[in-house]
């Protein structure tokens, strides 16, 4: 299925498209440590993505190459059919993609509302003096991005908590906000480091639920990261495996599964 | 009807509440760029020193820099021989200090980032002593008179309406004018401040820089251009500071010490608190004057405006080192 280049549909009823997003022989180093190798993948429009591998194996760096908090020593980025030059990540996120992050970046000061509404900050144009006297395009702005900001707290069910500051709220709470921060953004490609990382099993089904949605009601393009191998496996149409920053395997959960170097690098391989 | 000796002290009080509200502007500029950036800034009194100076000469049409360029062409030019109104003068001296503001993030904090706040404070201090140094030679050294047009003197009106309180030597609360006019101004420009951070777009990425660089970052801020705008914010404010202060006693670089006032007055408030340093510099400014009327002068031989504000801030540090409104400082282990 995946090597058509053209849109195709899943077996679930999901239109997946072209290829949105392309690394082309990234190579990341800190120093003397290589962090990442020579890696290439895409990301296809519409679907959800995972970058699974063991710990240390390079998948935040990757991330974060992805949404310019790193810029590669080697390779290309490719965004919708154009090479991206190397960018701040502020400007990685005016293009539209959005992320998370693996210990949650909150304005903890603020409220939950005023956390999501910061998602919306590159939708607001209007200027300082419209602003100011609160007159045309402000206002209408304002409304329509509490409508967008409302929408997403409805649908990620955190309305009970929307004028709680954040930093009375529990962990697993904490990442739904961060995740609708990143909604509200309303991005083409969303990217999750660590989603479920440190939650219970209740908590895990609620995200995983949650992340299909998205994808499905949104259509958003989603990359997440997680070492989680079950939950990854039964929510993504795609992996990437990376061990000691190499990629060590790509294809759809079932290939990957059966994929002898995958398996070497998860249950460990003896050296005798 | 009252003792004299109340009246006095009522009298002290108010004049106290004035003095404080300078104090509080001082300290206004050091929480915002303190908040957005982690930076104490030193410098800010010498801000406010470099806004008056720059105010002055734009209204007085001098020339600037106009020492070394007689001295290098052996020219004999001063002044342009015009005079600018205060009002434009006020909107020149503003984009002077925007265009001050990007310079100090393009050529200082731009290259410190991720840096010890300790390299950042004395990145500050240098740039004090840079601005004072810049400020004298663009417009000299000289004490200046600086007069947009605000009232000064004693409020006879107060005075009339208020002598009827005392005795027979008692003639009326004497408050300045000018204290009045800088305390309605210090309330509009708190206002203006709390509504932009409040309600504007860029008043809602400034409060997220100050909360969190890397998730400011992703969504689409850009740090550098909320720091710009946070000195250009204390450059305004420094402006109106150096307005107030260079109205009261003339623009002589004097004026850059105010900023060692504002130190206590931080410590009191807290370094992340605006209604902080609010408070903070009107109890500086009353404490130091009632102190003085009821303890210092009949006791202790007087002069102790120089040093309650340190005594008081050295309290505070020892019973409350996050100041009255700052951030709790709780040590998650």
């Amino acid at each position: 299925m995946f090597d058509q280049p053209e849109s195709f549909v899943t077996a679930d009823g999901r239109t997946i498209g072209g290829v949105m997003m392309e690394m082309k022989n990234i190579t990341l180093r800190f120093g003397g440590v290589v962090a990442i190798k020579d890696i290439s993948f895409d990301i296809r429009e519409g679907e959800i993505r995972a970058i699974i591998g063991p710990n240390g194996a390079g998948k935040s760096s990757m991330l974060n190459v992805i949404s310019g908090f790193y810029n590669p020593q080697d390779g290309e980025v490719w965004y919708k059919g154009e090479r991206r030059p190397s960018m701040k990540p502020f400007e990685v996120a005016r293009q539209g993609i959005a992320r998370t992050f693996q210990n949650i970046a909150l304005f903890e000061g603020m409220s939950v509302l005023d956390n999501v509404m910061t998602g919306r900050l590159n939708h607001m144009n209007a200027g300082i003096v419209s602003q100011a006297f609160w007159y045309g395009k402000a206002q209408r702005e304002e409304t329509e991005n509490r409508e967008v900001v409302e929408r997403v707290i409805d649908f990620l069910e955190i309305q009970h908590i929307r004028k709680t500051p954040v930093s009375r709220l529990p962990y697993g709470l904490k990442k739904r906000v961060e995740l609708a921060r990143a909604l509200a953004a309303d991005p083409k490609l969303l990217l999750l480091d660590e989603p479920m990382a440190g939650m219970n099993v209740e908590e895990k089904e609620d995200m995983s639920r949650f992340i299909l949605d998205v994808n499905d009601e949104f259509g958003t393009t989603i990359a997440l990261i997680e070492h989680d191998m079950s939950v990854v496996m039964d929510i993504s149409d795609r992996v990437v495996v990376m061990d000691y920053g190499k990629k060590i395997g790509d294809g759809t959960p079932h290939d990957v599964r059966n994929n002898q170097a995958v398996i070497d690098a998860y249950l460990g391989v003896s050296h005798d | 009807m009252f003792p004299d000796q109340f009246l006095f002290g009522v009298e002290v009080l108010l004049n106290g509440l004035m003095a404080g509200v300078l104090y509080a502007l001082v300290a206004l500029g050091f929480v915002l760029i303190f908040k957005a950036s982690g930076i104490f800034n030193y410098a800010q009194g010498v801000m406010a020193l470099f806004a008056a100076l720059t105010l002055v000469g734009i209204m007085d049409g001098q020339v600037p820099f106009s020492h070394l360029i007689n001295a290098i062409f052996g020219t004999d030019v001063h002044h342009f021989g015009w005079h600018v109104p205060a009002f434009l003068s006020i909107l020149l001296t503003m984009v002077v200090m925007v265009g001050l503001a990007w310079c100090v993030q393009q050529f200082i904090f731009r290259h410190l980032v991720g840096q010890e706040p300790i390299i950042l404070f004395m990145a500050t201090i240098g740039l004090a002593y840079f601005m004072e140094g810049f400020g004298d030679m663009m417009w000299g050294s000289e004490i200046k008179k600086l007069d947009v047009g605000i009232p000064q003197g004693g409020g006879f009106w107060i005075e009339e309406v208020t002598s009827f309180l005392g005795g027979s030597n008692f003639y009326g609360f004497f408050i300045d004018k000018l204290d009045m006019v800088a305390t309605v101004v210090a309330i509009i420009l708190v206002i203006l401040l709390v509504g932009f951070a409040q309600y504007t777009k860029q008043g809602r990425a400034m409060r997220a820089v100050a909360d969190d660089h890397q998730a400011a970052l992703s969504v689409g801020i850009s740090l550098s251009f909320i720091w710009v705008l946070v000195w250009s914010l204390a450059g305004f404010v420094a402006l109106v500071a150096g307005i107030m202060w260079g109205a009261k006693s003339g623009v002589q670089f004097s004026l850059s010490l105010i900023a060692l006032k504002a130190l206590p007055v931080l410590m009191l408030g807290g370094f992340t608190s605006i209604p902080g340093a609010i408070v903070g510099g009107l109890i500086v400014g009353v404490g130091e004057k009632l102190f003085e009327f009821l303890i210092g002068a009949p006791f202790l031989g007087g002069a102790t405006e120089n040093w309650f504000a340190y005594m008081l801030a050295l309290l505070f540090l020892v019973f409350r080192p996050q100041g009255l409104f700052g951030e709790k400082i709780i040590e998650r282990v």
